[in-house]
């Protein structure tokens, strides 16, 4: 026996300027199931929760129907109401009379009609409206961190420090990302390495952290507090118990030609190598593709080097299993480059600087290893091609970044800073050469970026120049560069001996198949996308995977490690509770009328559904039918619409509720025809 | 091979030595031109930039009497070609253009019709493997800068059969033939095109930066496809030589020339007496070619 | 120098003409100079690329149709190649030239337009160029009697240059079809439709 309430809000002059909020309550309160209807200012405040409250107490209310805004707004303050007056919050629904009526709609009197159409449709609901109980979900409290760059290194800190165990996976030999690269940080000028190597060294000895390098993950399965990791630990060649970091290997190597990663191929590194010296773990890794060992059978002279008998060619790659109750994405980020091979073919080179065969022109990372102590020229600038050093270096702004026509439309934030930085940096090695940077605009919007560039010209007497390059060539072992300034309305060719190009900031290559794997959503260009753009930048769209630095989208380091805490605390609110608590709109299998199709576990996008074997006394499987985990049903009703038996509904939102909707809706239009 | 073979004005006059090395290396590689009778110019520069419209519907006007012949059209001429080809494409792209342009020229534009440069047909129809088997006469020793100009390669969604900033179809065909090709970045810089005579001087030093270019690369000579760009080289390059008091003496040649004489052809059947530039100095040099048939 | 900016969303004509004639969206030019930056011909020029794009963008019929830029534009299609935001520059210029052809309004660069005229006029006559008169009347009209005329017996003797014209048979065909061009582009001059 239906007693529903229905409590009509003004919101002010929102809804009532339009709607006629008394007539719609006086209306609603003659509606089959309805025993108590009202209007009033503002349903949402103190005193219009207690109005509701009380009116369930007096008169032994069993629904109520709340027409105001979108549930998107209040939904849960009207379910708290009625839960605090003790009845069960799903028995309470709302109609939207404002979004979907007054803030669309002129004519007052249709829609005073319609607000009243809406009501009675829900309420039509609400009769059908069942108790639901929260579905509760234990918790692994045990997180992953996806890389081991700046913000992986703070993400880990943060919730390792807040008391949960976490697994930190890096792809490469050394934790520290691309920062471990830099020679000196904007705006203080601040010694990267120095900054970054305390913090990679509290992951390495922090008791909470189970730290896997040269490890990638491979396979994660669950749900939100749940979920279960398959990580590769890739074979190092090295039994990391007995090596004793000593790098004797390192050098006795006789394969030295292989292009350095870590130097950007600026320099060649060993087959079996440290990336740098102050690496963490520092231990070394062969790298079985150019090891003259593994392609010939020939050499060892690293085993036979060997004090500690460390070396273990026969090593294969380990699959670990872990479990945890959250994970945080911290992929980072690589650079685009210029050459005619791209990832993809939405992406182009720049055959018009050379498609990158020009040894003087590099990227930005690369002339970042020039100017480091521990880089191939140890610190000095100096030209790769002839080892001379360069009088005149161009700088370029934008290159793949804002360039519509070569793939990439987005901005990618950290280069005119970092320019201004590396011109800074060469004219005070180099204090009679000359920088030019050319750019479009000077985007230095950070805390004290713009005083910092004013200082690169001002006090560095950096030269910049308002125009693109259309074209870089070489001649007479210099780089021709013609590009404008549009200020003065011409075009400007320098003669530069190195150029410097601010190449786009990008997503690691194939990183897609790793957020496929995990299920959550990334953009056209593979950036991960946030849950929403401005009040949930931390969270993927899928529960319990969070987000931090690069991979989510070009940010500087502040941003990186601020985003990393805030993907911490996400986490650590997560793996606080002891269980959690989920939305019982979730799917539901009457095992009886279900034929086993399957067709729902086919068409289910959250990977809810299973097989469950109906068994008689004797443990013999009678039959095989669908099963909803309801901790991963997200409540989509897609196996409602596939399923040939009509053997699933969804709790909230059955078929016999939605039917009951959609004939109070044709009974009107039959009414209004007559 | 069949093509409805479009010369335009230049082959038949000024750049004559054009189509007739060009007649005479094609049926060698297989390729059987069929000149498009009564074709009309194509309206080159100054027609587009005077009535972008009636440049589309002159070239519908040349496919409608191509389609008679073969509804694939071999061009040499490089203005011809980017011409041809960007009414294709602004007809195969809008629907509003294409109505207009039939309207104006009377015609309907069949939608069959392919327009290919014979560079790209060499190179990617033909390709290397057949035009080697050709080879007889290697061009050793000779120094080659190939220069493809703009209209050839640009704009690249409508004409690019090559990469528009390194573009190597020519470097592949005339390294195929024995030539060392020379690696200059001032493949693709405009000559000066059609200000030829109202701006003479701006022609003498675009191009004259062009032959400077491809001389400090070690070129011997230029290979070009392109009967204004060869004009502006060739026939202009002693009043060069003359305005920036340089000694340049760069024979510029039809690429179709080279890939002739490297075929065993003669200097008289590939119209090598035509060339202003005299390059019998160079390819007596070089022990390439004979002036005798 | 001051430029008095009025209403320019709504009374734009030379900018919304232009961009009609050249079916380019002249808001996505963000001014990078790219264009400028590639041109071939900019040392000759008194206005760079970038800016007759500028002056567009602000309505400055003026000042767009008194540079020489658009004139001296070879049509090379550099700049449109190039071009970040696929701003189809060459075909703006183009747009400008037929502008101001369409308006009969003098521009610098005399010899150019005058060039243009005999060319197409010859098309219309013979149906192929016809290099020899081309030359000659252009030489004449324009004042250079003996320009270049140290190469014509070269050019004769060589074959290069046909002292005859060659006569399409489709002459009435292409009469009708320059007239129907040109009809058309009064159409929409007057109708003020693209």
């Amino acid at each position: 026996m239906a007693r529903i309430g229905v409590f009509v809000c003004h919101c002010g002059e929102n809804i009532a300027s339009v709607v006629d909020c008394e007539r719609v309550a006086k209306i609603s309160a003659s509606l089959p199931g309805v025993t108590y209807a009202t209007d009033y200012k503002y349903m949402c405040s103190d005193p219009g929760q207690d109005l509701i409250k009380s009116a369930i107490a007096e008169h032994n209310l069993n629904g109520v129907v709340v027409a105001a805004c979108s549930p998107h707004m209040h939904e849960t303050t009207f379910r708290k109401a009625a839960q605090q007056a003790g009845l069960n919050p799903y028995l309470c629904e709302m109609a939207n009379i404002r979004e979907h009526c007054s803030w669309v709609h002129d004519d007052h009197e249709k829609a005073t009609q319609k607000a009243i159409d809406l009501v009675r449709i829900m309420v039509e609901k609400v009769r059908r409206n069942h108790p639901l109980e929260p579905v509760r979900v234990s918790v692994t409290k045990r997180a992953l961190v996806i890389g081991g760059g700046i913000a992986g290194i703070q993400a880990a800190l943060d919730m390792a420090n807040g008391g949960i165990e976490v697994v930190l996976v890096e792809k490469e030999p050394s934790i520290g990302g691309h920062m471990a690269q830099l020679s000196e940080t904007f705006p203080t000028l601040d010694c990267s390495q120095c900054i970054l190597t305390p913090k990679m060294v509290e992951v390495a000895q922090h008791p909470n952290i189970k730290l896997y390098t040269y490890s990638e993950v491979e396979n994660v399965s669950g749900f939100v507090g749940n979920f279960k990791v398959t990580v590769r630990k890739k074979a190092r060649s090295v039994n990391m118990e007995l090596c004793n970091g000593c790098g004797l290997c390192t050098q006795k190597c006789p394969s030295r030609k292989i292009p350095n990663e870590f130097d950007r191929g600026l320099s060649n590194r060993s087959a079996i190598y440290i990336p740098f010296p102050q690496a963490i773990p520092n231990k070394p890794v062969i790298d079985r593709d150019h090891c003259i060992h593994f392609k010939t059978g020939k050499c060892g002279v690293c085993e036979k080097v060997c004090g500690t008998k460390a070396i273990d060619f026969d090593q294969q790659d380990e699959l670990v299993n872990e479990e945890v109750g959250a994970i945080v994405v911290a992929t980072g980020y690589d650079l685009y480059n210029i050459s005619m091979d791209q990832p993809n073919d939405k992406l182009e080179g720049y055959g018009e600087y050379g498609y990158g065969k020009y040894p003087d022109v590099i990227d930005g990372l690369q002339f970042e290893r020039l100017l480091s102590a521990t880089g191939p020229t140890g610190g000095k600038i100096l030209r790769p091609s002839d080892g001379k050093e360069p009088k005149n270096v161009v700088f370029i702004s934008c290159v793949g970044s804002r360039h519509n026509a070569k793939g990439i439309t987005y901005c990618s934030k950290i280069c005119c800073t970092y320019i201004a930085k590396h011109g800074m940096l060469y004219k005070h090695k180099v204090p009679d050469g000359n920088a030019y940077v050319f750019y479009m605009d000077v985007r230095t919007s950070g805390k004290r970026f713009d005083e910092f560039w004013r200082r690169a010209v001002e006090e560095d007497g950096l030269v910049y120049l308002r125009g693109r390059v259309s074209k870089i060539y070489e001649q007479d072992g210099h780089l021709i560069v013609k590009g404008a300034d549009t200020l003065s309305g011409v075009a400007v060719e320098v003669e530069a001996d190195l150029v410097v190009l601010a190449t786009a900031i990008v997503p690691q290559p194939n990183i897609e198949k790793l957020f496929q794997n995990l299920g959550i959503s990334y953009d056209e260009y593979n950036f991960v996308t946030e849950a929403h753009p401005k009040l949930r930048p931390v969270e993927s769209s899928t529960a319990g995977i969070f987000l931090a630095g690069a991979c989510h989208s070009p940010k500087d380091i502040p941003e990186s490690v601020a985003q990393a805490s805030a993907a911490a605390s996400k986490a650590l609110i997560l793996l606080s509770k002891p269980e959690l608590e989920r939305e019982p709109l979730v799917a539901k299998v009457n095992e009886a009328t279900c034929i086993g199709c399957f067709y729902c576990l086919r068409a289910c996008p959250a990977k809810a559904i299973t097989e469950k074997e109906i068994k008689n006394r004797a443990g013999e499987v009678l039959r095989k039918v669908s099963e909803v985990n309801p901790s991963v049903c997200t409540g989509c009703g897609t196996c409602v619409s596939v399923c040939f038996s009509n053997s699933i509904d969804l709790e909230g939102f059955t078929d016999e509720q939605i039917y009951a909707e959609i004939n109070s809706v044709i009974e009107r239009m039959s009414v209004i025809q007559q | 091979m069949r093509f409805a073979y479009y010369p335009g004005c230049s082959l038949h006059s000024t750049a004559v030595e054009f189509d007739i090395s060009t007649r005479a290396v094609a049926p060698l590689l297989g390729i059987e031109l069929v000149e498009i009778p009564n074709w009309v110019c194509c309206g080159a520069s100054p027609t587009h930039q005077r009535d972008s419209i009636l440049s589309y519907a002159l070239a519908v006007a040349n496919f409608n009497k191509a389609e008679l012949v073969n509804e694939q059209i071999g061009v040499q001429c490089a203005s011809c070609y980017n011409n041809l080809r960007r009414a294709l494409f602004e007809l195969h792209h809008s629907d509003e253009i294409k109505k207009k342009v039939e309207k104006v020229a009377g015609l309907d534009f069949g939608n069959n019709v392919q327009v290919f440069h014979l560079l790209d047909v060499f190179r990617n129809q033909i390709g290397l493997e057949a035009i080697k088997e050709k080879v007889t006469h290697p061009l050793k020793g000779l120094n080659v800068a190939a220069y493809y100009g703009c209209l050839l390669t640009r704009p690249p969604e409508a004409v690019a059969f090559d990469d528009p900033e390194w573009p190597t179809s020519m470097d592949d065909i005339l390294q195929t033939c024995g030539a060392t090709m020379v690696d200059w970045p001032y493949k693709t810089e405009c000559c000066g095109a059609s200000l030829a005579l109202s701006r003479t001087d701006v022609v003498q030093k675009l191009s004259h930066d062009i032959l400077k270019m491809a001389k400090i690369h070690g070129a011997d000579c230029i290979a070009v496809a392109c009967p204004l760009c060869h004009s502006n080289l060739d026939l202009r390059q002693k009043s060069i030589e003359k305005k920036f008091a340089e000694n340049l003496e760069l024979p510029i040649f039809y690429y179709t020339q080279l890939m002739g004489l490297a075929f065993g052809l003669s200097g008289k059947e590939l119209g090598l007496d035509k060339l202003i530039v005299n390059p019998w100095k160079l390819l007596e040099e070089k022990g390439i070619g004979s002036k005798k048939s | 120098m001051k430029w008095i900016i009025k209403d320019l969303s709504q009374q734009n004509h030379f900018r919304q003409k232009i961009e009609a004639l050249s079916q380019e969206n002249l808001s996505l030019c963000y001014q990078c100079g790219e264009c400028s930056a590639g041109c071939p011909i900019i040392s000759f020029m008194d206005v760079s690329p970038n800016q007759i794009i500028r002056m567009i963008q602000l309505g400055r019929e003026e000042e767009v149709l008194t540079a020489r830029t658009p004139w001296l534009c070879a049509s090379c299609i550099t700049c449109t190649t190039r071009c970040p935001k696929e701003v189809d520059l060459a075909k703006v210029m183009d747009a400008v030239r037929q502008y101001a052809a369409i308006k009969k309004i003098a521009v610098p660069e005399r010899e150019t337009t005058l060039l243009q005229k005999l060319f197409m006029k010859n098309i219309k006559s013979f149906g192929r160029q016809f290099e020899l008169l081309l030359i000659g009347k252009f030489n004449l009209l324009s004042g250079h009697f003996f320009k270049d005329v140290l190469l014509g017996p070269v050019m004769l003797r060589k074959g290069k240059l046909k002292l005859l014209p060659t006569f399409t048979d489709n002459l009435k065909q292409l009469k009708q079809i320059f007239a129907r061009a040109e009809a058309e582009e009064k159409i929409e001059e007057t109708t003020g439709k693209q």
